[in-house]
């Protein structure tokens, strides 16, 4: 029996920390997909802000983002104590007493591991945000937002769901983060749209929008991609045990699903595209795969193959008319990230009741507004006061030269240089 | 001796080469360039916001020739380079009044 359990938490731990590199590997895709999506003058800006971004997730969430989450002791439902550092991991002996119908009631994988996978979904949540203010914020201020939302605004809300707080004894359902994760990346990212204004010419006077096309569609492609791949850690992870056969099935019937409504988030947003514009625009179809991701996010496990296709679709469908619908009101999104994350984030979680006998439309409402109004208020405050401290957005003159000469002193694609 | 400039296609390029090498041109610069005429631009489509493209992709050439052919180079590029529609591109003429090679700073005609 000893060495089952002691292969049962190597398989565990295993397969959480493969899911937990796969999810790592999004803050690539983002780091593509926005690469591709912006102008070439600006590549090198938000490629910084990304590798940084994500160092910061792991630093702060490692110092006290994740004891916020998931407190040993929480002071109560709503504010779970401040605590720093990490604890020790599982003692194996201490492991191995646990009689073996309590297994999945305890310590069943290492604690370590646990931390590895919850750290980087804090990243994806911080690279949702970098997306929508690409090209025109400062690279500081942006870092120091990045700690505040890593360090404490995430967590927080995490803690209220996956950390055992009010919104999980609600009832409120999000398997994988709809909520958790995408929504609250997108609330963190308008409230810092809404202060940071739009790029210079988006929008002309006569109402029509001026388009900026990105430099690089084949790295847009790739960052898509790569997304796909990661989320079968993101989703296929957060099942969070594999080793029995109802375990085992359950991952299974995930990573299905997952890839099911990332397949019909781009057939619909390609024929949403065709029958709007006249013409397939990739763009749009590579947020229709990330608009199916996100949708399927906050329940992969109940739907049937066929009913994640769907849901994913109506994700795909969304993400367009969500993308034009911003421009419409003038809020500037270069690659799609508020729509993707935020609207079908909102959409994922409603879908929750439509398979999972156990979730409820009033306990999804709840959520979607308590993280909502949690990280776009606490977003908004922490936005203002960099914009009247140090000021958020690039001067005029900088923003037209391009990020990367302003931030970063460095082009992307250098050329005609020469050595002084 | 002449200098020619010749704005054309950018896949009419293999055809002026070989057509020009027949008519015994050894050497010429190509650049990529931009630019309208009467063909003026058309129209694309960035997440349904419609933006239109001005300056089309063409190809320049310039060929520094004795004065005694250039007229041959000129039908070689005209007929090489021709559709038959808009867009084909034009040909410029001017006197060249100086070539040096710089290897061996041979002057004129030599230097071609």
């Amino acid at each position: 029996m000893e060495d089952i359990l002691n292969l049962r938490y190597a398989i565990d731990t295993f397969y959480f920390l493969v899911c937990g590199a796969l999810v790592m590997w999004m803050a690539a895709g983002f780091s593509m997909l926005e690469a591709g999506l912006v102008r070439a003058k600006n590549t090198t800006e938000i490629l910084t802000k990304n590798v940084a971004l994500y160092a910061i997730a792991c630093i702060m969430y490692m110092l006290v983002g994740y004891n916020i989450m998931y407190p040993g002791e929480a002071v109560s439902a709503y504010w779970p104590g401040l605590s720093f550092l990490l604890g020790a991991d599982n003692v194996p002996e201490e492991v191995l007493k646990t009689a073996g119908a309590e297994w999945y009631d305890g310590s069943y994988y290492s604690g370590r591991s646990d931390f590895f996978f919850q750290v980087v979904f804090v990243a994806t949540a911080m690279s949702i945000v970098s997306g929508a203010i690409a090209e025109r914020m400062k690279l500081w201020p942006f870092l120091v937002f990045a700690v505040v939302m890593c360090g404490f605004i995430y967590p927080l809300q995490g803690y209220w769901k996956w950390g055992g707080g009010f919104l999980d004894a609600a009832g409120f359902s999000d398997f994988a983060g709809s909520g958790v994760v995408h929504l609250t990346g997108a609330m963190g990212a308008l409230a810092g749209v809404l202060i940071l204004g739009p790029r210079l010419g988006k929008f002309r006077k006569d109402g029509k929008v001026n388009p900026m096309p990105g430099a690089n569609l084949p790295l847009a492609t790739l960052g898509t991609f790569i997304l796909w791949l990661g989320w079968f850690g993101f989703n296929g992870g957060s099942e969070l045990i594999l080793s029995n056969v109802g375990e085992a099935n359950a991952v299974a019937a995930v990573f299905v699903n997952t890839n099911a409504a990332a397949a019909g988030g781009v057939v619909a947003a390609l024929l949403t595209a065709r029958v709007m514009f006249g013409k397939a625009d990739l763009t749009m179809v590579l947020n229709g795969a990330i608009g199916g991701l996100v949708a399927i996010t906050a329940e992969p496990l109940t739907p049937t193959p066929g009913w994640a296709t769907l849901i994913g679709a109506v994700g795909g469908v969304l993400v367009v008319f969500s993308i034009l619908f911003l421009d419409k009101i003038k809020i500037d999104d270069p690659v799609g990230a508020i729509s993707a994350h935020g609207t079908v984030g909102l959409w994922g979680l409603l879908a929750v009741p439509l398979t999972n006998d156990g979730a409820t439309f009033g306990a999804q409402f709840l959520g979607i507004v308590t993280i909502g109004l949690w990280v776009f208020g606490a977003s908004l405050v922490v936005w203002l006061i960099l914009k009247v401290t140090v000021g958020i957005r690039v001067s005029e003159e900088e923003e037209q030269v391009g990020l990367d000469v302003s931030e970063c002193g460095m082009e992307a694609y250098p050329e005609f240089t020469s050595p002084r | 001796m002449k200098m020619i400039t010749a704005v054309i296609k950018p896949h009419k390029l293999e055809d002026v080469r070989d057509a020009l090498a027949e008519v015994g041109v050894s050497g010429m610069t190509v650049t990529e360039v931009k630019g309208f005429g009467r063909q003026k631009g058309h129209t694309e489509l960035y997440r349904g916001a419609e933006y239109t493209v001005d300056f089309l992709p063409k190809i320049k050439i310039e060929i520094a020739t004795a004065a005694s052919i250039w007229e041959q180079v000129v039908e070689a590029i005209t007929g090489a380079a021709h559709t038959d529609k808009l867009g084909d591109g034009k040909i410029f003429v001017t006197d060249l009044e100086q070539v040096t090679r710089i290897r061996t700073g041979e002057t004129g005609d030599d230097a071609i």
